[in-house]
């Protein structure tokens, strides 16, 4: 018997925690995927920060069309291989890949203006979080608690972490 | 719970998540594209694509330059000359530009406009350092650009074809009809006439010339403009009863204190010939560089600015010369010795014009246009076109929300399909593609000016347009967007403006007659020229000192 057959403790919260940051990605890689206007050159023409110049090198006209599609791909494949817990560990580094990216396109450091933001920041934003959340994901794997890694795992449901 | 069920659960419970938000997903932004796609369909807005302009073929068209200011050198870039100083000007900018991770791309934007096949050949500046300036920067070994003492000396050589006008306003009709009676084509910069009685006798010479004629109302070339034109004729606005347009200026330069050259003295400019009909005043640099300041030379707000916003709706509604103006304003932001006001309103009213009407016959007609200035300010107020049934702000991109007391849109609005604070259509030239209802995020960037006018997804400077357009139809035929009918309206709703403001009271326009009405004791021209006396004392040290 193990901690996570019937009680909810630290494992069942980070799987739920999982969920619903693939639930965003996907949702977001989703919306992109099937509005065909969508782009991504007003995010990264109005970048800020160190970085600004290569995210203004991406609007280029032969380059925004692949920034696009990559977008939402990555999008996307966080959000299937969080929410169905495969690959998560890899999806998850793809989070955190790409909330860093968001993050410094708009750093919500002093001195720089918000823009389109709904809440206040100082330097720590809700991509920042979101990429650390993440990170505890990729140390923290729970597909064999809830998702496709459980139906191929030989062993009955057990943490890795806690074993009684 | 048996065991295997429960695995199930675990194991496979993830896909049903994935599968709803897939769904919810594409199901969201397939449905509203569809409502999009539905409300663009119910309001038939076609966006203007960009006309096909005939190739300027055969020979290259021999160009004159009249005037090589600060305007002359932006209309001779946009034929494709660019001075030595310019490009170095502008390489130091960019290489600052790119050191501070801003855009920057004027250079490059010159650099990739489509080469026009013209050559200068004639410059003709009464000031030694501009005209030998275009000489060192335009000459080649083949095509020396030369000099000329006087327009009349270039217009009559016979070694030009087309003439640049971009002088003083009061230059403006001599030289056209100059032109025009020696059949050498024109461009001429707004406005097209200083006084009321040069802009008859312009309108006769190029309804009696050979020569084509435009009138430097570049924006007529600006696509959202042609776009605007649809939306107002299919009747998306409703009776559009007022009209709002503004200038905010708050610099030097939008004052039109120019910078006034070290090496300009009575030896390097032709006085004389700068003053022309204007009347007899000593050697004034001041008037000289900053002359749209003074009534003798230039026409201030009512001229240079209200005639753009003018001509801009003029150009999407077709509403003509104002059947009556009064303006209003004063010297109120730069006491510097000036003449023209720098506060200025003006409401022109078209008591018969109607965009058409969703209500019953004959509820509807008539508007006015108003236009409001400062050059004291610099904050940016659009242009809106208020109809019946919905807003129209006017600019390089459009954006129209419809109105919460609309008879057209009363169904729509009721059952929430659309909302007063949602706009229903808008139109940017430089995204990507069409969009129904704009989102505050893309409405954000584009009130940034990171959005630029693309044409066939290369950013275009509209001069370039204008002009070619002009260049076009020298060698093709055809017709000119801003000819001679556009200029006279545009002058004669300017004269107006600017007789109101210095008569006090309302000017009228007879249209059977074709005139403004005679106000009885007073001869209108002078009045348009005269310079009022006192109204520079508030400054005589600053007019002293230059």
């Amino acid at each position: 018997m193990t901690s996570t057959s019937n009680r909810w403790g630290p494992d069942q919260s980070v799987a739920l925690l999982r969920i619903l940051i693939g639930w965003h990605f996907l949702y977001e890689g989703i919306i992109k995927l099937y509005n065909p206007d969508w782009t991504s050159f007003g995010y990264l023409a109005s970048a800020q920060g160190p970085l600004k110049p290569v995210f203004q090198a991406l609007t280029a006209e032969a380059v925004i069309p692949w920034v696009d599609t990559l977008n939402w791909a990555a999008l996307v494949f966080v959000g299937i291989t969080l929410i169905l817990g495969v690959a998560e560990r890899l999806g998850a580094l793809v989070g955190v890949g790409l909330l860093l990216l968001y993050y410094l396109a708009h750093p919500s450091w002093p001195g720089m203006p918000q823009i389109n933001t709904e809440g206040s920041y100082w330097i720590v934003n809700k991509n920042l979080i979101e990429a650390v959340a993440c990170l505890v994901l990729f140390y923290h794997p729970t597909g064999k608690l809830f998702g496709l890694s459980r139906l191929f795992s030989k062993k009955p449901a057990t943490s890795k972490t806690k074993v009684l | 719970m048996s065991w295997t069920r429960r695995e199930a659960l675990l194991g496979l419970g993830s896909i049903p998540v994935l599968g709803a938000v897939w769904w919810a997903g594409a199901s969201g932004a397939v449905g509203r594209k569809r409502e999009r796609s539905a409300l663009l369909e119910q309001l038939n807005i076609q966006p203007s694509l960009p006309g096909a302009v005939p190739a300027i073929s055969g020979e290259p068209v021999k160009v004159g330059i009249i005037g090589f200011g600060i305007r002359g050198e932006q209309l001779c870039r946009s034929l494709g000359y660019a001075t030595d100083e310019w490009v170095a000007a502008m390489e130091a900018e960019e290489a600052l530009a790119k050191k501070e991770g801003r855009p920057f791309t004027a250079l490059q934007d010159f650099r990739s406009q489509d080469p026009l096949n013209i050559r200068i050949v004639g410059v003709c500046d009464i000031f030694d350092v501009k005209a030998e300036l275009a000489i060192r920067s335009f000459s080649t070994p083949d095509n020396p650009v030369k000099r000329y003492a006087t327009h009349t000396d270039m217009i009559r050589s016979g070694e030009v074809e087309a003439v640049v006008i971009a002088t003083p306003d009061h230059w403006h009709a001599p030289m056209s009809i100059e032109a025009l009676n020696n059949n050498v084509h024109v461009y001429v910069e707004k406005p097209m006439t200083h006084n009321v009685a040069e802009t008859y006798a312009l309108r006769e010479a190029a309804r009696n010339s050979k020569a084509i004629f435009q009138v430097g109302h570049q924006h007529r070339q600006t696509l959202s403009f042609k776009t605007a034109q649809d939306i107002v004729d299919k009747g998306v606005l409703g009776h559009v009863s007022l009209i709002t347009t503004n200038t905010n200026r708050n610099d030097d330069n939008g004052a039109w204190n120019y910078d006034i050259h070290p090496q300009a003295n009575p030896e390097t400019i032709d006085w004389q010939q700068f003053l022309g009909s204007a009347p007899e005043v000593p050697f004034n640099k001041n008037h000289f560089f900053r002359w749209r300041k003074w009534w003798a030379y230039g026409s201030g707000l009512s001229g240079d600015l209200l005639t753009h916003d003018y001509d801009r709706l003029n150009c999407v509604l077709k509403m003509g010369i104002p059947k009556s103006v009064m303006a209003s304003g004063g010297i109120y932001t730069h006491r510097d010795g000036r003449n023209v006001p720098d506060v200025l309103q003006a409401n022109f009213e078209f008591p018969d014009f109607s965009t058409g009407s969703s209500q019953r016959a004959g509820k509807e007609k008539g508007m006015t246009f108003t236009y409001s200035a400062t050059l004291g300010n610099g904050w940016n107020r659009p242009t809106m076109l208020m109809g019946h049934d919905a807003s129209m702000e006017l600019g390089n991109r459009l954006t129209i929300w419809p109105d919460s007391g609309s008879t057209r849109y009363a169904g729509m609005i009721e059952s929430g399909d659309m909302s007063p604070q949602t706009p229903i259509y808008s139109y940017d030239p430089a995204a990507s593609s069409l969009d129904g209802v704009s989102s505050a995020t893309s409405q954000y960037f584009a009130d940034k000016g990171l959005m630029w006018t693309y044409v066939d997804g290369k950013r275009v400077d509209s001069t370039f347009l204008h002009m070619r357009e002009w260049l076009s139809v020298i060698r093709n035929g055809g017709q000119v967007s801003c000819g001679i009918q556009e200029g006279f309206e545009e002058a004669i709703a300017a004269h107006m403006t600017g007789l109101s403001w210095k008569l006090g009271r309302r000017i009228e326009w007879d249209p059977q007659g074709q005139q403004i009405i005679p106000v009885e004791g007073v001869d209108l021209d002078a009045v348009l020229l005269e310079n009022p006396p006192g109204v520079g004392q508030y400054a005589p040290n600053v007019v002293a000192a230059l």
